[in-house]
């Protein structure tokens, strides 16, 4: 597989950090809520990551693992 | 996730599981993660001691997976001292938020750094007093609304003072070995308080070491996340210049090279 992020949706409070820092711009808040009550962040285009880990470290709940796939 | 992938950025072992109690997109975490990365990167997660403060952070020992004390409002410093005098061996930090350290905390903070502890000091500056509900911090901006200054820190007409920038106030002192201010307001940012803290922390056994960042406070400037970062882009900076004010280490080190040249 590819670069991709996953995002622990219990742990995001949804405070959108993630999506203002992407520089591909693929994070968005989704739809559904997790069990805080948050619309928790969702990765929308995976095979546009460039895995730079932008989003990961301005989380300030640590919700994200960014992972680089093998070419 | 295919086993192929490698993890490029995981969960800081020096962090504990629990979920914080910040409100979204308080940048309290960020630092948190910082100072765990800093543990876990000079592999002394199981000889450090954290001193939590009063404040926002309040509950910051149940965020540290080491061993961490509570200390009085503003006396973080004083309880590390004790802690560094009679286990020198020991990596000791304290976590400190602007009321706590720059308001009650003030002579504390002074003295330690000017009797040289060996300790690291987190600071953690947004302008107000998060945890009490928004009040006016010795650090607000002049101009700035807060529950207790409703109309603007006025300095003037109604003597509420200027903003105090602790950096260079410490940076007046002979004593401290490592000065450094250090913003969280973006990622690219945060690389490099990642490389500031780490610095702080290796620093530690030469002297006084104290690290500044500038965070935000979304939920009682009254602005949302994003937002809040944006703004304080804008207007924090210009008062919190960020920079290394002084590191004694390597300035030792230019002097040494030049000295050989």
């Amino acid at each position: 597989m590819a670069n991709h992020i996953e995002i622990d949706r219990d742990r995001c409070k949804g405070c959108g950090l993630c999506v203002a820092s992407c520089p591909r711009q693929i994070i968005e808040l989704g739809r559904d809520i997790n069990a805080k009550g948050y619309h928790f962040a969702v990765q929308v285009d995976p095979s546009r990551c460039i895995a730079c880990q932008m989003c990961a470290v301005s989380c300030p709940d640590v919700a994200i693992t960014v992972y680089r796939g093998r070419k | 996730m295919d086993a192929n992938d490698t993890a490029v950025f995981t969960y800081p072992r020096s962090l504990s599981r629990t979920p914080t109690h910040y409100c979204p997109g308080c940048l309290h975490g960020v630092a948190h993660r910082l100072v765990a990365e800093a543990i876990d990167a000079l592999g002394v997660r199981e000889k450090t001691v954290g001193i939590c403060p009063v404040g926002c952070s309040v509950l910051a020992y149940k965020y540290f997976d080491c061993d961490m004390i509570e200390a009085s409002h503003g006396r973080a410093p004083a309880v590390a001292t004790g802690v560094k005098r009679a286990r020198p061996d020991l990596v000791c930090f304290t976590y400190q938020g602007d009321g706590d350290l720059a308001s009650i905390g003030m002579a504390e903070i002074i003295h330690a750094a000017n009797r040289n502890e060996p300790i690291t000091v987190i600071f953690y500056n947004n302008a107000i007093y998060g945890m009490t509900g928004g009040q006016m911090a010795p650090t607000t901006l002049v101009g700035m609304k807060t529950s207790t200054s409703p109309t603007g820190r006025d300095p003037i007409d109604r003597g509420a003072g200027y903003p105090i920038r602790m950096v260079e106030l410490l940076n007046t002192l002979e004593g401290p070995v490592y000065l450094a201010r250090q913003s969280l307001l973006s990622s690219a940012d945060i690389f490099r308080a990642r490389r500031v803290v780490q610095r702080a922390f290796s620093l530690q056994s030469k002297g006084f070491t104290f690290v500044e960042f500038v965070g935000t406070c979304p939920t009682n400037w009254g602005m949302a996340p994003v937002e809040a970062r944006e703004w304080a882009q804008k207007r924090m900076i210009e008062v919190f210049p960020i920079g290394v004010f002084r590191d004694r280490e390597a300035e030792a080190a230019k002097a040494s090279a030049a000295k050989e040249a």
